[in-house]
């Protein structure tokens, strides 16, 4: 197994080289490992893997019930959800199936109920109806006073979308895929190799060899088309969503995901429950021209605060845990960028914009299909290989976790020993995660492969002790 | 799967008011009483507070915490450290989990002794990026003390009230420059001498009347933006954030035991005997009210002795949650906050009330549907965020049917 980050690059060429490695472009990678024979690379500017847009969203897995009907994202969503859902179940991501209900608060969003039902089928997504008001207080004791009816997809769930990206990039690794961190890909140049071209592309970690590349930059697929191809079909601007979570204690307040019905702008502002047993309310929309603007505002938040009055007045009466914001690469096109410029050996996996999480696997599916038509003989790719499967540690709180397990602590009593009390979250746990196949470069990396810090007291308890273990066990973490 | 026992009484947190209260139970004969800490060792937010002022002799922290282990130990206290609380299976039954695997203990009587701690940077929604660096008194004081990691280089710390200089003390052990304290209050919420110790002493500025606006910096903190009283704006240059104060008691076993809270203080409502809501169910020190000294929390602890006592003899339990005690701004919140009518609060407890204002030599007022219950001078300035007491003389005079009863300022 190969993952490093430091150092100079192996010299040898790579037959595919993944550029980014969220959860689009780890799922690229991960479908490529099956292709046992391929050298595949898959490099990341950051320390982590997941650590741009795919960290920060809402965790939905989506049906697709609103998609623009015969789009590549509509489609790709629909396979996605049904790929992902089966995927997680096999490998440990949390997944809950709390369903979503679509909030009409006016006249006018009541009207518009009938046509998203429509819109649903036309997406071939046929669970979906109607309800009254009396069905949705019945199913929602806590919403706030007006909602006149709504639409009922009990289709949506909730997902760990840290859990996803690494169980990806895990089983990658585990398959030979090489990933390299810390390697921003900046630009590069044909070299003529008996075998046909080879690109040579500058890293912040050296020169980087391979014969074909796919971009799934994210936020940053637009820059390198034009830095290394010297065109782009479309441009990125980031559209902001910030979030506010809440304590574990107003969990019970909410048992679905509560939609708005949707705007020009993007899906609206939400309430959903995290696998991880918190309430979400979020994201905002906001238009940036800074691809590195994630921080939060004061007006932000306040919108969001008085939004999640209205649907869900007792929970502005709970702890807030956290606030994130996470940046949706929008186009001026509104479905996927995926394109092949064979001539370049090239493919551009952009513009996934707010469904990138649920749609990871069809979309890696769909690259390498690409791929394959590209490359013709020059690649084989027609017979993927097994991939052996990972199971990946439990973070939902709808699955037993290490501190509820007699069995777990008999055999080894780290798994008794809590260190992060808000989370319940156990040295084992933090100990499995230092010395894991892809172990964090950060306690934020630490924090999203076990939750240690990530509660109500944000570190007031724990959070030198997680220091310390994370210190402790860096050796091992950094001889990779 | 889990191993289940029975006790008298158990006792949820190892800090100085649970093991006051276990140390005293035990000592009076209560039977079998067991002190859960979660923690790897016992005593509290003492363990991390390494100056000195604890206590009747002004030991340091850590000495503080040991004496009031030793002294429950002395008692013939069980205190099993390293094993957390985790939720209720009964009205007076606990599951735990520990290296030793999984407990579920019945008690006839459950104390929830679980503290406060700090609101962090997110709970109080400053805005901003999320870069490492930013701290809660209770976390810079175990990296410093406790596990000795290295902080940074220069910090601000927000907040200045005693436990801010504590910060600031913690940042100065750990060889930290301090930008400057920065507090929304007009003044700090400390004596004179202290500030003026830190201020002229130590060289670090006081910015009153100033908030943190924006936390700047990616990976690690680079600054902070602030907004002054009269709106212009400012910035300081650093990389460490020191959160401190803004206090909530840490009811989560509380409130999933269905144990009703006082919506002043956010800690569980309890009569003059710490009795909760919920039969044999009492609760004592910082988690009732966020936060006072130690001392006091330990205090409370032996008081509250008295009451369990009382109740394993057999001692009826309220049939109805009593009368509510409420707070008239500019008080905040008074502890307790419920009273059982002709009970006055058990020997070495009183109200406590938190002000929003400074308040110089002013009166108490208990009044109960107009009727004034008791008057009191309170001889002294009481800073913003400062604490008063009133003793329980007049609970004999209140009327079972005339409603809450009200404390304000006459
Ligand atoms: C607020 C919000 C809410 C969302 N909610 C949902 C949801 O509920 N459900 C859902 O399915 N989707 C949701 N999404 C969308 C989803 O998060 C994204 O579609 C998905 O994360 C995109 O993944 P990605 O791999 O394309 O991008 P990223 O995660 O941004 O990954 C791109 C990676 O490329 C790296 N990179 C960039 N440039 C270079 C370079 N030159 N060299 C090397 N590496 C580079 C970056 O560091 C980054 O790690 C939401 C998005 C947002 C912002
Ligand atoms: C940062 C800070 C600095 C302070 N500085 C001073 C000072 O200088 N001087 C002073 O007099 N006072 C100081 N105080 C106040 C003083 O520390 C407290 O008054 C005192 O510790 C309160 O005692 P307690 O027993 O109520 O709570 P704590 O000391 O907070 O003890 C509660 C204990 O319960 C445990 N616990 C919680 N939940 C569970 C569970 N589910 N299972 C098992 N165990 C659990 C915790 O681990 C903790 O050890 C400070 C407080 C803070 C937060």
């Amino acid at each position: 197994m190969t993952l490093t980050s430091k150092g100079p690059l192996p010299s040898e060429p790579y037959d595919v080289t993944v550029v980014g490695a969220g959860v689009v472009g780890s799922a690229i990678a991960r479908e490529l490992a099956a292709h046992h024979r391929l050298r595949v690379a898959l490099v990341e500017a950051s320390g982590d893997v997941g650590d741009g847009t795919s960290k920060a969203n809402t965790a939905i897995l989506h049906t697709g019930f609103d998609a623009v009907p015969g789009s590549l994202e509509a489609r790709l969503v629909r396979e996605g959800q049904r790929l992902l859902a089966a995927y997680a179940a096999d490998s440990g991501i949390p997944v809950e199936p709390v369903g979503a209900l679509l909030v009409a608060w006016d006249d006018e969003q009541l009207a518009a109920l009938p046509g998203l039902l429509d819109k649903a089928r036309g997406n071939a997504y046929t669970a979906a109806r109607i309800i009254d008001a009396d069905e949705v207080w019945a199913r929602e004791p806590h919403l706030g006073p007006g909602a006149l009816g709504a639409l009922d997809v009990p289709g949506e769930s909730i997902i760990c979308p840290w859990t996803t990206t690494l169980a990806y990039a895990t089983q990658a690794v585990r398959g030979g895929v090489h990933l390299h961190l810390n390697c921003r890909v900046k630009k590069g140049n044909w070299v003529e190799y008996p075998a046909g071209g080879c690109r040579e592309l500058a890293t912040s970690r050296g020169v980087l060899r391979t014969r074909y590349l796919i971009n799934a930059a994210g936020l940053h697929t637009d820059d390198l088309d034009q830095q290394l191809l010297g065109e782009g079909k479309f441009a990125v601007t980031p559209r902001r969503g910030q979030l506010i979570v809440f304590d574990k204690l107003a969990r019970d307040l909410v048992r679905h995901i509560l939609l708005p019905v949707p705007t020009a702008l993007g899906k609206g502002v939400l309430v959903a429950p995290t696998v991880y047993g918190n309430v979400l309310l979020g994201p905002t929309a906001e238009e940036l021209d800074d691809k590195t603007g994630t921080g939060t505002t004061a007006d932000g938040l306040d919108t969001l605060r008085a939004k999640g009055r209205r649907i869900l007045p007792a929970l502005l009466d709970e702890e807030v845990t956290t606030v994130y914001a996470g940046l949706r690469a929008a186009t001026e096109h509104d479905d996927y960028q995926i394109h092949a410029s064979p001539d370049e050996r090239w493919i551009t996996v952009g513009g996934i914009r707010s469904t990138g999480l649920t749609a990871s696997m069809a979309i890696a599916a769909y690259v390498v299909d690409l791929l394959a038509d590209a490359a013709g003989p020059e690649l084989d790719l027609t017979h993927a290989g097994d991939l052996d499967p990972v199971r990946m540690p439990n973070l939902g709180e709808a699955f037993p976790r290490p501190y509820q397990r007699a069995d777990l602590i008999a055999t080894d009593p780290a798994y008794g020993t809590i260190v992060c009390h808000c989370e319940r979250v156990t040295r084992g746990e933090i100990r499995d995660a230092l010395i894991s196949t892809v172990p964090p470069g950060s306690l934020d990396g630490l924090r999203r492969r076990t939750r240690a810090r990530g509660g109500r007291c944000q570190g007031f308890y724990c959070g030198a002790a997680v220091r310390e273990l994370f210190d402790g066990w860096g050796e091992s973490g950094a001889a990779r | 799967m889990r191993r289940q026992r029975a006790i008298d009484v158990l006792v949820i947190g190892g800090g100085p008011a649970g093991l006051a209260a276990a140390g005293r139970l035990a000592r009076v004969g209560a039977g079998t009483v067991e002190v859960l800490e979660r923690e790897g060792r016992a005593g509290g937010v003492p363990r991390h507070c390494h100056h000195r002022g604890f206590g009747r002799w002004g030991v340091t922290g850590p000495q503080y915490a040991d004496r009031l282990v030793e002294a429950a130990l002395g008692a013939g206290v069980a205190v099993r450290t390293g094993v957390s609380a985790t939720g209720w299976a009964g009205a007076l039954v606990v599951d735990t989990t520990g290296p030793h695997g999984l407990e579920r203990i019945t008690a006839r009587a459950v104390v929830l002794a679980t503290g406060a701690r700090e609101r962090p940077r997110a709970a109080r929604l400053v805005p901003g990026t999320r870069p490492a660096g930013v701290y809660t008194t209770g976390e810079l004081q175990q990296a410093v003390h406790l596990h000795h990691q290295r902080i940074g280089t220069r910090a601000v710390v927000v907040g200045a009230e005693p436990v801010s200089y504590a910060a600031l003390a913690a940042l100065r052990r750990a060889g930290v420059e301090v930008a400057a304290l920065v507090t929304e209050e007009t003044r700090p919420q400390v004596g004179r001498a202290r500030a003026a110790s830190a201020r002229l002493g130590r060289r670090v500025p006081l910015l009153t009347g100033t908030t943190i606006v924006e936390l700047l910096g990616r990976g690690r903190l680079s600054g902070v933006r602030l907004r002054h009283a009269d709106g212009r704006p400012g910035a300081i240059a650093c990389d460490t954030v020191v959160f401190t104060g803004d206090f909530v008691p840490e009811q989560e076993l509380a409130r999933r035991g269905r144990v009703p809270l006082d919506s002043g203080t956010r800690g569980p409502a309890v009569d003059g005997a710490f009795r909760t809501a919920a039969r044999g169910v009492f609760a004592v020190g910082n988690v009732l009210h966020a936060v006072e000294p130690a001392r006091a929390a330990a205090r409370e602890g032996a008081a509250a002795a008295v009451a369990v006592r009382r109740h394993l003899e057999g001692a009826d339990w309220p049939a109805s949650a009593g009368l509510p005690v409420e707070a008239v701004a500019p008080l905040r919140w008074v502890a307790p906050n419920r009273l059982v009518p002709g009970e006055p609060p058990v020997p070495g407890a009183r109200f406590l009330l938190r002000t929003a204002e400074t308040l110089v030599r002013p009166v108490l007022l208990v009044t109960q549907g107009g009727r004034c219950l008791h008057r009191a001078r309170v001889p002294r300035r009481v800073l913003a965020n400062g604490s008063l007491h009133l003793s329980g003389a007049w609970v004999g005079l209140v009327d079972a049917a005339g409603g809450a009863v009200r404390i304000g300022l006459g």
